[in-house]
């Protein structure tokens, strides 16, 4: 069974029986593999967490994705009806969607390559079939082109987590920051925000706000104080007091401006003096309107420090996020969470089913 | 730069083309496919570059190679010309109509509204002599009022804020009357970021435009951002009727190539480039210079202007003559490694060179903090030792180091370069009197590659 049947079975299902199934049982058997926990010290957080965490996930990203994914597989879809068999206008056709969606050239023409030969050996002309293929394609590079990460944050048996949340300026990490806090805060953790951010005007502030909204505690320094020595005073701080998490918020920095990157490797350094393990976690935030130079952001930031995740932030917007399939595709870095709306429940884990269910979806009411 | 540039890319093809005389369908079709990579590579809408890949192949057919140029030459310059046209190819000035003007700044959430409020506002003030008041508009992200305030302060530009929950259309309203009874010559309007298919939101927009004579609507335009931008900009553009576009964080090394969609498809046009996070980072938009950098070209003329503007002339054909002529000390050098700091940061200047091999950061950073570290050392030394360095020997050095804070290896090495220098100078000075030939910059040039 091909995977775009398989996704359209099991949604129409879904949508059948109004049940949502916890996103365990939803993984397709082809591409389960087990979770890899190279850190022995690491440990899922607790389950009661997970159950009041995983409400409406699915419904969220159909809500959310809904102007991204009109479009993809509709288009795709259309297409079938208008080629009747399948030439070379009709790849031309597939290879200008991917495109469209930021996948970038070099993954867009290795999958319509891969399909072309395909369709070629097994002497496949049916568009329907074509669209699967590169449908399974896309899903399968994705599975294969690194581990397979639980989108979880995994927490630390002993003393406090620390996440570090990086990116270009406007990506959206104090946002997501506040989303985060909300929803390990309501899985009943213990969360420090360290406002990190010491050099945007009003960075500090608007992290203030929220964690008096959310109800977590925060550590603030001074504008244009040391991020590096206010992260060392977070972290022992969060040691100290037993917190269970601390979310570091940093300040936007565009990858090619060395000196910045050099300060995210210090503030990496500092927080390792006190837990050596730490930061445990490292997100890099990824705007969904991002073009092909979110490749470069993803190598050079990893390069600084070495990344446990992404965060695709705005995909309640018109943009496709493709850009997440090539940063997978050349450095391996898993997409954790996804962020499909304003309200501070609509980040969830990333589900790469429901993602690429969200951008193929066709509604019928589309024209 | 994650990609190869175009001269690069075409380089490779180039040369199974030389002595080719015209450009036919056969011997363009690899250029071609090349042109299209590259501009995809940048991010121009796919639709845009087959649009622009056939009109090249168009103008570009049976024209004859020019004398002097390689066909790959004379595609990029054909490729370099049309881009240039498309993306408006004259500077467009804001249209301010009568005092006060309003300017309102608009687009998704991130793209650096705030940030170019206040750096639109700072080159008012400064370099217009305006009076300025700025509008905190945004009243949805938190501490958005407190960040605009906070800039205001910074670059002494008044900022007018409502925290009691009126609605933003009223806010703009208010503040435009202050404005009046005022004399301020420019309103700059803040909004909250949001998605061009919030209909609520983008209704407020149209709200602000009713109740307020706007003279601008500025869209802002991440360099950053993929093929969706077009579409943004194109439902900005139908809903409230935009008067141009500023490119922002254009100090990344993003391509930009959705500053050619945007001003293809909706023929608005770019006004200005937001190149830095410092309130002056703010420049004119020339679309010659964005052609350069979505093709990878280098920069020339902000290079020239930049030099210009920066560099106290007088002095440096005092400190280039003395240099020539070989008869120069320490402080010469220093004055001359000050005026190429005084124009930006070495890397900034570099960048700007077309044809310079990259250097990467960490070399360039190597550099400004080896120019420091020299400015250090030739500061602890004597007028006697700066006009005559070679009477530095070792008790000196000692001297030097221990007052710089440095060691006597560091003195050394600065003596070095001097040496270095002045050898250089010994060897360039038979060209300079013929003035600089075309041999001679390749000399240069492949001096520089051996180096590296």
């Amino acid at each position: 069974m091909g995977l775009f049947d398989y996704l359209k079975k099991k949604f129409s299902k879904n949508e059948d029986e109004k049940n949502i199934k916890p996103v365990e049982e939803q993984k397709v058997a082809s591409i389960e593999s087990p979770v890899e926990n190279s850190d022995k010290s690491l440990s899922s957080s607790s389950v009661e967490g997970k159950e009041k965490i995983k409400d409406n996930t699915q419904e969220a990203y159909a809500r959310g994705m809904k102007k991204a994914r009109k479009g993809f597989m509709y288009r795709l879809k259309s297409l079938t009806s208008i080629f009747r068999k399948v030439n070379e206008e009709y790849f031309d056709e597939l290879e200008e969607i991917l495109i469209e969606a930021d996948v970038g050239t070099e993954l867009t023409f290795r999958i319509i390559d891969e399909a072309k030969q395909d369709a070629k050996v097994y002497n496949i002309d049916s568009p329907e079939e074509i669209n699967k293929l590169v449908v399974e394609k896309m899903f399968e590079g994705y599975a294969q082109s690194g581990k397979s990460v639980s989108p979880d944050l995994n927490f630390v048996n002993n003393g406090p987590t620390v996440l570090l949340m990086v990116g270009v300026n406007g990506g959206g990490k104090t946002t997501t920051i506040a989303k985060l806090a909300n929803r390990y805060s309501k899985a009943g953790k213990k969360v420090l925000l360290v406002a990190a951010d010491t050099f945007r005007a009003g960075a500090t502030e608007q992290l203030g706000v929220w964690a008096n909204r959310i109800g977590v505690d925060i550590l603030m320094g001074e504008d244009g104080c040391d991020p590096s020595s206010l992260c060392y005073d977070g972290v022992r701080k969060a040691v100290n007091e037993k917190f269970d998490l601390v979310i570091v918020d940093t300040a936007g920095r565009l990858q090619n401006k060395t000196n910045l990157m050099n300060e995210l490797a210090k503030m990496r350094r500092v927080i390792g003096k006190i837990i050596p393990e730490a930061p445990h976690e490292t997100f890099l935030v990824i705007d969904a309107n991002t073009g092909q130079n979110g490749i470069d952001q993803a190598k050079v930031f990893k390069e600084a420090t070495p990344l446990t995740g992404i965060v695709i932030t705005k995909m309640d917007g018109t943009s496709k996020g493709g850009i997440i399939l090539a940063i997978r595709d050349k450095l391996g870095v898993p997409v954790r969470f996804i962020g499909l709306g304003e309200g501070m429940n609509d980040l969830k884990e990333f589900d790469l089913d429901e993602y690429l269910y969200g951008l193929l979806l066709v509604e019928e009411d589309e024209d | 730069m994650a990609f190869e540039s175009l001269g690069d890319r075409l380089q490779g093809i180039f040369k199974k083309l030389s002595g080719k005389s015209k450009l036919t369908e056969s011997n363009m079709e690899e250029m071609l496919r090349e042109v299209r990579l590259a501009l995809l590579e940048a991010d121009v809408s796919y639709k845009v570059v087959r649009d622009f890949v056939n009109d090249i192949k168009e103008k570009a057919l049976g024209q004859k190679v020019l004398e002097k140029l390689s066909p790959s030459q004379m595609v990029v310059k054909i490729v370099y010309e049309e881009l240039t046209e498309l993306l408006g190819s004259t500077d467009s000035e804001l249209k301010l109509g009568q005092a006060p003007s309003p300017i309102m700044l608009v687009g998704l959430q991130g793209t650096g509204k705030t940030t170019s409020a206040a750096k639109l506002a700072y080159l008012f003030k400064n370099k217009m002599n305006k009076k300025v008041l700025m509008v905190a508009g945004d009243i949805y992200r938190p501490a958005a009022i407190d960040q605009l305030e906070t800039l205001g302060k910074h670059i002494g530009v008044d900022v007018y804020t409502d925290r009691s929950g009126t609605k933003p259309p009223a806010i703009a309203l208010n503040a435009y009357k202050k404005a009046k009874e005022e004399k301020y010559d420019v309103v700059i309007i803040d909004t909250a970021g949001r998605l061009q298919i919030n209909e609520e939101l983008m209704d407020e927009l149209k709200e602000i435009q009713k109740l307020v004579p706007v003279a601008e609507t500025l869209l802002l335009a991440d360099a950053l951002s993929g093929q969706d931008a077009i579409n943004v900009a194109n439902s900005f553009n139908e809903q409230i009727k935009l008067t141009g576009v500023i490119m922002s964080k254009l100090d990344s090394d993003a391509r930009g190539g959705s500053s050619l969609s945007i001003r293809k498809m909706t023929g608005v046009p770019i006004k200005f480039a937001g190149v830095g996070e410092k309130v002056e980072d703010f420049e004119i938009f020339h679309p010659d210079r964005m052609a350069k950098r979505i093709l990878g070209m280098g920069d020339v003329i902000s290079l020239v202007e930049n030099v210009q503007e920066n560099i106290d002339q007088e002095k440096t054909m005092k400190t280039t003559r003395k240099i020539m002529s070989g008869n120069f000390g320490l402080d010469d050098m220093l004055d001359m490694l000050h005026q190429l700091r005084r124009m930006g940061p070495f890397k900034k200047i570099l960048s700007m060179i077309p044809g310079m091999p990259k250097i990467s950061d960490e070399q360039l950073e190597k550099g400004e903090d080896m120019t420091k570290k020299m400015e250090v050392i030739v500061s602890s030394m004597t007028v006697e030792e700066r006009k005559h360095p070679e009477i530095i020997k070792n008790s000196r050095k000692q001297r030097i180091a221990e007052g710089s804070g440095t060691d006597a290896y560091q003195v050394n090495r600065v003596l070095k370069s001097y040496e270095q220098m002045k050898e250089s100078v010994k060897r360039m000075s038979p060209y300079m009197k013929k003035g600089m030939t075309e041999s001679m910059q390749k000399d240069l040039m492949n001096q520089f590659k051996n180096t590296k």
